[in-house]
């Protein structure tokens, strides 16, 4: 099964060790030929205002949006999270718009606040660690977005259909449970069927 | 229980900076430039260095109205240097709340025997490197990420080039030899032993490496990220040229696609020209940045 990773900038090669550690196979989509027959796409952690740029230039917004269309599930992590957003805090216009929340981004104050603690997330597992580096958090979410995981009262993970989007940082640790929950989401939701229940 | 300042939380912020360019600024009005240009973040300073070059006398640490100008004006994570040493520099930077901070040989050291503790401070610290031993020394120090020194502020890249090409070399090497030499190695290094075990165990440095000190063009940056560095730190380069918003822009696509050759070609036209830039055996060695840190 092939699961991509934007790879604009950012923390590729964490992502794609994760990958790699549950038996699937990682690609490193850089443009939009790397996109056919992906199962799921990764959005992974970096500078959002960067990658919004560069998926400007090497005209990836409409062809990720359209892989989106066709039901393929996307896992937003940290900037991640801020490009899958419907809206963002302050911003005039949000990125790919895919996912019904409303973020905010550096909410949890500049990197000398950032910081790691363990979260317990029901439908994924006890104890994850999570890193949250410089990182946003849902502010509000829209009908049919399931809340998974809070911490300090703000909303840090959320599951709409096929988005999984969270303020933190799963790749930093060596902890994949949060990855392989996104592979079963993938491995549950098929891309075609989809496609055709969105027709009806 | 939640941390702040963890290993873990400090190499982490410049994992996601990979891929990037990270550019010297020296007012707010830089920074938007850089930002819109797509800078990962901004190095906020008094002056580039190769007006610091110029200038002579001591260089310091920014005044801290600048780096506060520069924090205001942009979203992106802001950098500031400090000098060797300088325990205090360090500390007014991390009250202000930069994101991170250059133990810098751009500025005049403060200390010459020791670096800053850099473990001691939740802020995290990138520090330059000529070689292995002498980056294995800055994260023993507890530096979140390193950077080549190359030779900043006169636009050559034949230093970095020879920083980076000496610590990725000397990474294979002690990746390639077997685990009794290790002891013999750091001491020949000048490095601590655990670390080296650590590199050998990850095949790679435990923290991300940029390039830095003499990139000038788009080119420039592609050959570093070409050799292996993780991003580029681009000072005097920018705001010494012709047209910084297009030298910018130019910068940062060469970094991402820095194995497309077309590409770089076409962002590469009508650049203007880059900074002028210093034959490095032109210069005394009294000038030579990369000779301090120890």
């Amino acid at each position: 099964m092939k699961i991509g990773v934007l790879a604009l900038q950012g923390a590729v090669r964490e992502h794609v060790r994760q990958i790699q550690t549950l038996g699937c196979e990682a690609i490193e989509v850089k443009s939009m030929n790397d996109l056919p027959g992906l199962k799921g796409l990764v959005l992974p952690g970096g500078e959002s205002t960067v990658m919004r740029k560069l998926l400007d230039r090497y005209g990836l917004l409409e062809p990720v949006r359209s892989l989106a269309k066709k039901g393929v599930p996307m896992f937003g992590t940290c900037a991640g999270l801020i490009l899958l957003a419907k809206e963002i805090v302050g911003c005039e216009e949000a990125h790919l718009k895919l996912m019904d929340v409303v973020v905010e981004r550096n909410s949890f104050g500049r990197q000398v606040d950032s910081f790691e603690v363990e979260i317990s997330i029901e439908k994924v597992g006890k104890d994850i660690p999570a890193v949250f580096i410089r990182a946003p958090h849902i502010v509000s979410v829209g009908p049919g977005v399931e809340i998974l995981a809070e911490y300090d009262g703000r909303i840090v993970l959320a599951k709409q259909g096929q988005y999984l989007g969270c303020s933190f940082h799963p790749e930093l640790t060596g902890d994949t449970r949060l990855m392989e929950y996104f592979i079963e989401m993938a491995k549950e939701i098929h891309p075609s069927t989809l496609a055709k229940t969105n027709r009806i | 229980m939640r941390q702040v300042g963890t290993d873990r939380v400090k190499r982490g912020m410049a994992e996601m900076q990979k891929g990037g360019v990270i550019m010297d600024v020296i007012n707010a009005e830089q920074a938007k430039i850089a930002e819109a240009a797509g800078a990962v973040a901004v190095m906020a300073l008094e002056r580039v260095p190769s007006d610091i070059r110029k200038a002579g006398g001591v260089a310091r640490m920014a005044d801290p109205l600048i780096v506060e100008e520069v924090m205001n004006a942009v979203s992106i994570p802001v950098m500031a240097k400090a000098r060797i040493g300088h325990i205090v520099e360090a500390r007014v930077l991390e009250a202000m709340g930069v994101d991170y901070i250059d133990e810098s040989e751009v500025l005049t050291p403060a200390d010459e025997e020791f670096h800053l503790l850099k473990r001691d401070y939740t802020v995290p610290f990138v520090c330059g490197c000529r070689d292995l031993g002498e980056a294995a020394r800055r994260i023993g120090e507890g530096a979140s990420m390193l950077r080549t020194k190359g030779e900043p502020g006169t636009g050559n890249i034949v230093e970095a080039v020879r920083h980076i090409r000496k610590v990725n070399a000397q990474v294979r090497s002690v990746t390639g030899i077997s685990e009794d030499e290790l002891m013999t190695e750091a001491k020949v290094l000048g490095a601590p032993y655990e670390l080296l075990v650590e590199i050998k165990r990850l095949g790679r440095l435990p923290v991300v490496n940029f390039a830095a000190g003499g990139i000038a063009t788009p080119a420039d940056a592609a050959l570093m990220m070409e050799l292996g560095a993780d991003g580029v730190f681009v000072g005097s380069g920018i705001f010494k040229s012709e047209n910084p918003e297009k030298f910018a822009r130019a910068i940062v696509e060469a970094t991402t696609n820095y194995k497309d050759y077309q590409l770089i070609a076409e962002i590469s036209k009508e650049l203007g020209s880059p900074m002028k830039g210093i034959e490095i055996s032109t210069l005394p060695e009294s000038e030579r940045m990369q000779e301090r840190g120890w």
